[in-house]
């Protein structure tokens, strides 16, 4: 028994240092200066980099973190602390549904309720489809972590006098909060590894984006046409893209958890 | 503000109102801080308290005895309006603070001057000691530092824990002993100052050195505070109250002083339960 369960622990291992392994012994090899800084350049045509991308990638998961964020967080909130009731638990049975949602579904709705509209792809269409996959989870973490914290703290805080949004927001959200950063930090890496919303939203640009207003580059989507490319400086480069996506996300978990660390 | 700073002291001036020896006492000796009349209580079908009428006179120390599920924490809860927060609960009757409606009045008011220990200690986990005692304070606004470090000094004096703590202000809540810890959670309801603290249980996770040390300080607390505590100890309700109510089965079978209560029960119910024949 024991043995087992050590067994698939470890087998439970194996594919994430597979892709450590490859990502590395073949990205490795394309990264350099210009590759954070330059742009793409034309088939045939040494060198190039996939900054515009990196950016992208960047500002795509800060549109859908401002959409993503407070709305995730104040769902929870609320079904935490005052969703025990029909509504409480509508709301909750539809976020696991959202939740399940293929990812390519919401690129369609936001492509339908951004896109069609404005006639053209943006960076903010983009934003808004990451944003709609950021929800369930964030909303849904919040809410568990909330609920996580014993209930004499509430007790305590309304005992004194405190009101309650104050109770929640002051002292029940603060003692949730490593809990509800992992959530977060899982919906912002779920978000930036997305391709498929993004191909219908912010499509894809070879150029630096001057406005959100316009297509903007990602690292997904870099990675998906220069993978499926014939072309090998391209597929080095799809492989080195891969590898910041997965540094990017790395750094951005360890700084947010370093920033969020509790006191005690 | 002021008013807290000027409660805390009103030690001078009201210390006459202390009587020698609680076996001198009667309930006719006090102003009634809280009143209670014809108070029924229900959770979801449950009726948790039947028809209690009771008062709670002022700068005394009233003891609620009673086997588990009598509806003693149920009728402590119902005075600062704690009961609200379970879904379902439904009260009736009316209940007066200083002569004032307590169900009439906003609940954070009700709360500001009616504080509550709890049986388990629960400094809030994210804060440091200083934090917890200034946590009432601030979140209704207080700004002032001065006046928090002075308040906070001051409370964590009054709950007999600022010789402990003063050089570890910083240090978490949730580091100290679980006896301090009930101090400090005093010392948190003392800050905001209320004029009653009710108690449930405050002494029932402690040890017996961190217990006399609770009970030390209601002595003390009661020349500034009205106190209602509600204990399973019958020993601990002979030693820190002045007057001792026993309930049963939801309702209030005999209310009187401690002393009488404990040596000539007029009701044989009472004098079952605390000669130990049932509870």
């Amino acid at each position: 028994m024991y043995a087992l369960c050590i067994a698939s622990a470890l087998l439970a291992l194996v594919p994430l240092l597979l892709i450590f392994y490859h990502t590395i012994s073949l990205g490795a090899g394309a990264l350099n200066v210009d590759f954070f800084t330059k742009l793409p350049k034309p088939v045939g045509e040494p060198g190039g980099g996939l900054g515009n991308a990196i950016v992208g990638t960047l500002i795509l998961v800060g549109l859908g973190s401002l959409l993503g964020l407070p709305v995730g967080i104040f769902a929870g909130i609320y079904l935490s602390e005052f969703g025990k009731n029909k509504f409480g638990m509508t709301v909750r049975f539809m976020t696991d549904v959202l939740n399940g949602v293929p990812s390519i579904v919401t690129g369609v709705v936001a492509y339908t309720i951004v896109v069609l509209p404005a006639k053209h792809f943006s960076a903010y269409a983009g934003g808004v489809a990451l944003g709609i996959l950021m929800i369930p989870i964030i909303t849904r973490t919040t809410e568990e972590m909330l609920k996580t914290v014993p209930n004499s703290y509430r007790e305590a805080a309304l005992a004194l006098g405190i009101p309650q949004w104050k109770t929640t927001l002051r002292i029940i959200f603060p003692a949730a909060l490593g809990g509800i950063v992992t959530g977060i930090m899982l919906a912002v890496a779920r978000a930036a590894g997305e391709t498929a919303p993004l191909l219908f939203t912010a499509l894809n640009n070879r150029f630096w984006h001057t406005t959100l207003d316009q297509p903007i580059a990602s690292l997904t989507v870099f990675i998906y046409n220069y993978g499926v490319s014939p072309f090998e400086d391209w597929i080095a480069q799809a492989w080195a893209g891969a590898l910041v996506l997965i540094l990017l996300i790395l750094i951005l978990s360890i700084a947010v958890r370093v920033a969020t660390r509790q006191r005690f | 503000m002021e008013d807290i700073v000027e409660k805390m002291d009103i030690e001078k001036k009201s210390s006459f109102a202390i009587p020698a020896s609680p076996a001198a006492l009667s309930m006719k000796d006090h102003t009634t801080k809280i009143n209670a009349e014809g108070i029924n209580a229900y959770f979801g079908k449950v009726h948790a308290l039947k028809n209690i009428s009771f008062t709670i006179p002022e700068n005394t120390v009233v003891a609620i005895i009673g086997p588990s599920g009598c509806g003693k924490s149920t009728f402590l809860r119902s005075i600062n309006r704690m009961h609200e927060l379970v879904p379902d609960s439904r009260i009736t009757g009316r209940l007066t603070l200083d002569g004032e409606d307590i169900y009439g009045m906003d609940a954070v008011v009700v709360r500001k001057r009616i504080g509550m220990v709890f049986q388990k200690p629960n400094p809030f986990p994210t804060m440091s000691i200083f934090d917890n005692v200034a946590a009432g304070l601030r979140m209704n606004g207080v700004r002032d530092r001065k006046k928090i470090t002075e308040i906070v000094e001051k409370s964590l004096q009054h709950a007999a824990l600022w010789n402990e703590v003063k050089d570890s202000l910083s240090k978490s809540g949730v580091s100290l002993s679980g006896g301090q810890q009930q101090r400090l959670c005093i010392a948190r309801t003392l800050a905001v100052s209320p004029e009653v603290i009710l108690m449930d249980e405050p002494a029932s996770a402690l040890d017996p050195i961190s217990t006399a040390k609770i009970e030390e300080l209601i002595y003390e607390l009661k020349k500034e505070y009205t106190i209602a505590i509600v204990t399973h100890n019958m020993q601990q309700a002979a030693r820190v109250s002045d007057f001792t109510a026993f309930f049963y089965m939801g309702e209030l079978i005999e209310y009187d002083a401690t002393k009488t209560i404990f040596t000539m029960p007029k009701k044989k119910q009472t004098e079952d339960y605390i000669t130990g024949r049932f509870g």
